[in-house]
């Protein structure tokens, strides 16, 4: 018996992307993470009420009520009101924006100048690496908080030096993480041989180091957005961040403390916020490590 | 000591000479390569054959100058198209590498980045030499695709490393070597990590490539048969030295270092019966590098090692063939016994 056995050229498929492969199973894991889950919802419907809440609450978050202040929580009034009179539902609503413009930007800044000092000590090491590394330890031996308040003293209070300080203080950790897959990552065999090709420091380290180290980065760029968020909501509310009337979280929280016996909604709710906010991207990115990490499978 | 440095070659495309490269722990220095002397004539193929750790690929990587830390190339000259490479600056290294020297690496597997297609990692050379547009160089990496035997290149050449087999990634690996058009490819044991089939094909092809692109390649390995089969001169490097230079040819016919005869008489033989001792070995190993041997090299493994072996090391004594070998029996100095007859055994 012949069987007809096809020896014409075999035209190959073209196979997805590898990254959208990751993607593909990154999306997987995620799902059946049900906290990650959780987190990532929250996360996308806080983004959404940030963009969208502030056009529609029902009060300015800045006008002042005087008649109606400290107001239990009411149909008119869902959060109640602070000791000015202003609704404290459209004041959480804007401040959702304020938070997260906080963290994202803030994180924006470490990732950037932490990505870029940790592939440049891990591929160069030697005395640059000594060097940038101490310097990195001298951050990280002061406890953030203090340091981030240290930067904001120096520049003085606002929401953009309130950024620009918890920004450098998340920089350390970055560093960190991207030095040690740096580290791993340059001595492959792919790394000398683009080198052996005339590929200069800055093309091997940008096009060719970087993309093969960015799954740490983007997870702990997700539990940084809510370590930054926390430091920056303390730091209003010992007042060296947003200046009233910015209606920050950590400020509203500051201003109901007074109210505590009164009115412990003025202090609370704000703060039930803060932590929802911070446990969102903390799950999240639980759920990212999780998904991302090879030695974890199923 | 003088080192013989005048090599015997028409026309060398590269020359190096005296070269010394290092390693340098806290406690002692590991001289990798030492004093190493070989030409690599225009056109034709040079093999350089060592044991693990006798230095042929930091030769390779020195060429280069890609030595990394705490590495470092001590002394000697390289001088590639009559310009030393060791007084060029990184920058224009950087125009050589890719371009003028290539370089294909031991483990194909590895030696491709796994994010990008094979596509862009062809085309990185275009992009750095030529000043190609990613367009432009996406074409010419389908044209080098082709070159080296790759069916459908056209569909290849998106496709991302690991969907290819061993053989076809060492393929992509000598394309991008080849795409600016090198006049030396270094090919460090390219075959070694393929089976034999693919090894046979690959080195078919490289054989082709520099026939019908006219350069010049240095085949680092330590398969024996790899050299019989591609090179036209060989260099036998033991801990960090070259022991015999010589034509490939001779080398097979008439091999002279006790060293280069014991890597032949190891080789497995399917012609004649040995007996029960189907393979023979070369006694003892590679000394640590810390424990250096004051005369010859390989006078601690050697058969016929003599007084003057173990104190003094011989020069690289070039005979009226142009062929060279570092050893005392070829001397007049020599003390041991005078009837010495180093390649005996073989009977070929």
């Amino acid at each position: 018996m012949r069987e007809e056995v096809n020896t014409g050229a075999v035209i190959p498929k073209t196979a997805p992307n590898p990254t959208l492969v990751k993607l593909t199973n990154l999306w997987k894991k995620l799902i059946k993470n049900k906290s990650a889950v959780i987190g990532g919802i929250l996360i996308i419907l806080f983004i959404l009420i940030a963009f969208i809440g502030p056009h529609f609450t029902p009060f300015s978050p800045n006008t002042q009520n005087t008649v109606n202040k400290l107001a239990t929580p009411s149909s008119e009034h869902w959060f109640g009101t602070d000791h000015l009179g202003r609704d404290i539902f459209s004041r959480i609503i804007h401040g959702m924006s304020i938070t997260l413009y906080v963290g994202f930007f803030s994180v924006l800044i470490g990732t950037t100048i932490g990505v870029v000092l940790g592939i440049i000590s891990g591929y160069y090491g030697g005395k640059i690496d000594t060097v940038i590394m101490r310097l990195m330890d001298i951050l990280l031996a002061f406890p953030g908080i203090l340091l981030a308040l240290a930067i904001v003293s120096v520049l003085g209070s606002s929401t953009e030096n309130l950024i620009i300080a918890v920004g450098i203080f998340s920089i350390p950790v970055f560093a960190r993480i991207v030095r040690g897959s740096t580290l791993a990552v340059r001595k492959l065999e792919y790394i000398d041989a683009i080198r052996a090709l005339g590929a200069n420091d800055a093309r091997i380290i940008f096009l060719h180091i970087l993309p093969n180290v960015t799954s740490p980065i983007i997870v702990q760029a997700t539990l940084s957005i809510a370590t930054s968020i926390l430091t920056a909501s303390g730091l209003s509310f010992i007042g060296m961040g947003a200046q009233p009337p910015t209606p920050e979280w950590g400020a509203m929280l500051s201003d109901g403390r007074n109210y505590m016996w009164d009115a412990p909604h003025v202090a609370t709710i704000p703060g039930i916020a803060i932590v929802v906010v911070v446990l969102a991207f903390n799950l999240f990115g639980d759920g990212l490590r999780d998904a991302l990490d090879p030695k974890m499978k199923n | 000591m003088a080192e013989t440095t005048d090599i015997l070659v028409e026309e060398p495309i590269l020359e190096v000479r005296n070269l010394q490269t290092s390693f340098f722990t806290e406690k002692f220095e590991v001289k990798a390569v030492d004093g190493v002397n070989f030409a690599v004539p225009k056109g034709k193929t040079l093999g350089i054959v060592g044991e693990s750790g006798s230095g042929k690929s930091i030769t390779s990587l020195s060429i280069l100058r890609l030595i990394k830390n705490p590495g470092k190339i001590k002394g000697g000259e390289i001088i590639f198209k009559g310009e030393n490479l060791l007084d060029k600056t990184e920058s224009q290294m950087r125009q050589i590498r890719g371009n003028e020297i290539s370089m294909i690496f031991q483990e194909p597997m590895t030696s491709l980045n796994p994010v990008y297609t094979v596509g862009q990692q062809i085309s990185e050379a275009f992009i750095i030499h030529q000043n190609m547009s990613k367009k432009e160089a996406m074409l010419r990496s389908v044209e080098m695709l082709e070159l080296v035997g790759i069916p459908s290149p056209k569909q290849r050449v998106k496709q991302y490393p690991h969907e290819l087999s061993g053989g076809m990634r060492q393929r992509v690996m000598i394309a991008m070597a080849l795409a600016c058009d090198p006049e030396l490819l270094i090919a460090d044991e390219p075959t070694t990590a393929l089976d034999v089939t693919i090894q046979a094909q690959i080195l078919e092809l490289m054989e082709e490539l520099q026939d019908r692109l006219g350069m010049s390649t240095i085949m680092i390995t330590h398969d024996l048969g790899v050299v019989a089969e591609t090179c036209d001169y060989v260099a036998v490097m033991y801990m960090g030295k070259v022991v015999e230079y010589a034509t490939v040819k001779d080398l097979f016919k008439n091999p002279k270092h006790p060293y280069t005869v014991g890597l032949l008489n190891s080789l497995p033989r399917h012609d004649i019966d040995l007996g029960e001792e189907d393979l023979t070995v070369i006694q003892g190993s590679v000394p640590a590098p810390d424990q250096i041997p004051e005369g010859c090299r390989f006078a601690p493994r050697c058969p016929f090692a003599s007084d003057i072996c173990q104190e003094r090391l011989p020069h690289l004594e070039q005979s009226e063939d142009g062929n060279q070998i570092r050893c005392w029996i070829y001397t007049d100095e020599w003390d041991g016994d005078p009837e010495v007859n180093v390649n005996g055994k073989r009977t070929s």
